[in-house]
């Protein structure tokens, strides 16, 4: 086995490591060829200024300069200067860029799976506006080419695609959805034929916070809205957005496109986690290769609408000193600003803002998959102490985000720092405070 | 022909030449790139998005309040030589001069007095600039030859400009040529290398600006 075989088999799930060499230059090939007009102008545009590094909560909790998002595309930027960008006959004639090599490559697994949560936060910080989030998912799905998605997601990915479930559990999802229905005392709506909402569910919540299912489903009772889970598609993460498999997150998203079409579906509506909008909301379609016919909506978005349109009446929820973490996929590259504060005020929650919070907010630290990638661990809790060292510094003692791998994040730093808080789910919140006779029919 | 017939005639002409098909062919040639449709359905209406882009133009110039703390100070000294240099080229008269043979129209310029004080100043910023780069981390590891070269011709056309204005060393003919071949230089070199930012910093923000106003998020 060869130097850089035996580089690449560390840190490969065993299926992807066939001729890494090979895989390698096919994928910067690949890269280069599908670029696109877009991305090649920010590749283009960036001008070294190194400001990017200053909105990255991996930077500035170890100042290690390799966390500089824009330096986590560096491969890929060479690549697009040799092979596809205007002056790339230059380049190769006078070898000023050279061809990206497998090890060169492994080595920047690190950079873009463990240390980026693609949260998007230097895309605001950029003074040329590059969208940096935008070129490391694009770098993503080169390296799932390359064979060198870290095994984790890698599996999680292959198995959701085959299975709809990420992971086998010992019940399939579809049993335990409807045990969780039993256990809260709510209907589960499964299967229905036809449905104006179809639902479906962050694996998270049905393995950690069942509570957070049977609110989903006490709130749309209470609403009386048409909906179902179907057991064709029920999960909302999408493993393969973050192993950077682009046609198998293609997949992924067709279990649910194509639920939501048989069911009529007006709206699918994505349950509190944030990936799973990113991904069905802002990529789908284009995965799908045309519009979808009807409406990608998160449950926030869609409870303040019904706040708003006078059907959904809630209680006040005390007025115990709260804070919000808004998750990135949300908010920052998903335009949910408005609603979760929406909610909030109508119990009356007593917030009181993160020092960055909204478009600002800093990464809980778990996203993209970081959370799964378990030597990704120690890096992570070292970024989370700046978040945790912010919620604490609100003085507020109830916790609250809308996003359940958000949650999980926060929880196992709970278990790992002895911290006090506990994080709570903002639907939750609003299904134990739902007052009024609803809607039911 | 002496050499700054030279310098402002042929070397000028092949300078231009070079720089207008350079930048040109530099933009075409990404721009050729395909251009995917975006199917996902807008959060907002074009207007909103051309808005967005717009506003994003201007707010991008200066970092949103959450980020000064920590890139205030580097953004300020990158502005203050980026002003330093419009001043030199814009405002000094003789540059208004040959500006003006060439628009048909001239405008008012600073005192030399004054122009002199500026180029040494911002002569000062653009070593702190370039101080800046070689021991800041994240600065150096992100810098290549692009970075350093540019630097250098941009400098060595203020360099050679002050010494032409102060005729230092050598007769003031020669010290325009030189001045004038560095321009040349320069030229030559803009559509290779990171200097041509300054087409591209407009566009990129706007459209940048627009793709996220598209979703209703904060740009």
């Amino acid at each position: 086995m060869s130097e850089t075989t035996g580089v690449l088999s560390a840190v490969l799930a065993p299926e992807q490591a066939k001729t890494p060499q090979d895989r390698v230059a096919g994928a910067m090939r690949g890269y280069a060829q599908e670029i696109g007009a877009l991305s090649a102008f920010r590749l283009e545009s960036c001008i070294h200024c190194g400001i990017c590094a200053e909105a990255c909560h991996f930077y500035i909790a170890t100042e290690d300069p390799q966390y500089t998002p824009i330096w986590k595309v560096e491969p890929f930027k060479q690549a697009y200067k040799r092979e596809a960008s205007p002056f790339a006959p230059l380049y190769r004639l006078f070898g000023l860029k050279r061809e990206v090599t497998a090890d060169q490559l492994a080595e920047w697994q690190h950079l873009l799976f463990d240390s980026c949560n693609m949260c998007g936060r230097c895309s605001l910080i950029c003074p040329m506006g590059i969208d940096v989030a935008a070129l490391i998912e694009q770098a993503r799905h080169a390296m799932f080419d390359a064979g060198l998605a870290p095994k984790e997601l890698y599996q999680k990915a292959a198995h959701q695609r085959a299975t709809g479930q990420p992971e086998p559990s010992a019940e399939p999802y579809r049993e335990q959805l409807l045990a969780i229905g039993k256990r809260f005392g709510v209907d589960i709506p499964l299967d229905k034929p036809e449905a104006q909402v179809l639902l479906c569910v962050p694996r998270t919540d049905i393995e950690h916070y069942p509570s957070a299912v049977a609110a989903l489903a006490r709130v749309m009772q209470h609403l009386g809205v048409s909906c179902t889970f179907r057991s064709d598609g029920l999960v909302a993460e999408n493993y393969g957005y973050y192993a950077g498999g682009k046609s198998w997150q293609r997949d992924i998203s067709l279990r649910l496109i194509e639920q939501a079409i048989a069911v009529k579906a007006k709206t699918l509506l994505v349950p509190e986690c944030g990936h799973a909008y990113t991904a069905l909301r802002w990529e789908a379609a284009d995965l799908y290769g045309k519009p979808l016919p009807f409406a990608v909506r998160h449950v926030t978005e869609f409870l303040a609408d019904e706040l708003t349109a006078g059907r959904l009446k809630l209680g006040q929820a005390g007025a115990a000193k709260t804070t919000f973490h808004d998750p990135c996929q949300l908010v920052r590259k998903g335009g949910v600003n408005d609603a979760p504060r929406a909610l909030m005020q109508a119990m009356g929650v007593n917030l009181n803002e993160l020092k960055n919070h909204g478009a600002f907010s800093f990464c809980c630290g778990g996203g993209g998959g970081v959370l799964d990638i378990e030597r990704a661990a120690p890096l992570r809790y070292r970024t989370m102490e700046n978040k945790l060292r912010e919620i604490d510094d609100t003085g507020a003692g109830t916790f609250v985000t809308s996003c359940s791998d958000c949650r999980r994040t926060f929880d196992d730093a709970k278990a790992h720092f002895s911290w006090d808080k506990t994080p709570q789910s903002l639907l939750e919140l609003v299904a134990s405070n739902l007052t009024g006779t609803g809607n039911r029919p | 022909m002496d050499l700054l017939a030279f310098s402002r005639g042929p070397a000028l002409k092949v300078s231009l030449v070079i720089f207008c098909l350079g930048v040109a062919w530099r933009i075409v040639g990404f721009a050729l790139l395909r251009l995917r449709r975006d199917f996902n359905k807008p959060r907002t209406s074009i207007a909103k998005w051309m808005t967005g882009g717009l506003v994003t133009v201007g707010s991008r110039s200066w970092p949103h309040p959450e980020f000064i703390p920590r890139t205030g100070a580097g953004e300020a000294l990158g502005y203050s030589y980026h002003i330093g240099l419009f001043i030199l080229v814009l405002l000094f008269g003789p540059h208004i001069v040959f500006f003006g043979s060439i628009l048909g129209f001239t405008w008012p310029g600073l005192p030399s007095s004054l122009i002199t004080v500026i180029s040494v100043l911002t002569l000062g910023l653009f070593l702190a600039v370039l101080f800046r780069r070689v021991t800041h981390p994240v600065l150096r590891m992100l810098s290549n030859f692009d970075d350093y070269f540019s630097w250098f011709v941009t400098a060595l056309v203020m360099v050679t400009g002050l010494a032409a204005t102060a005729h230092l060393g050598a007769p003031y003919e020669t010290l325009l040529a030189v001045h004038i071949l560095s321009v040349d230089l320069l030229l030559v070199w803009f559509p290779f290398g990171k200097l041509m930012h300054a087409f591209y910093l407009l566009p990129s923000r706007a459209i940048n600006g627009a793709l996220i106003a598209r979703k209703g998020a904060v740009s």
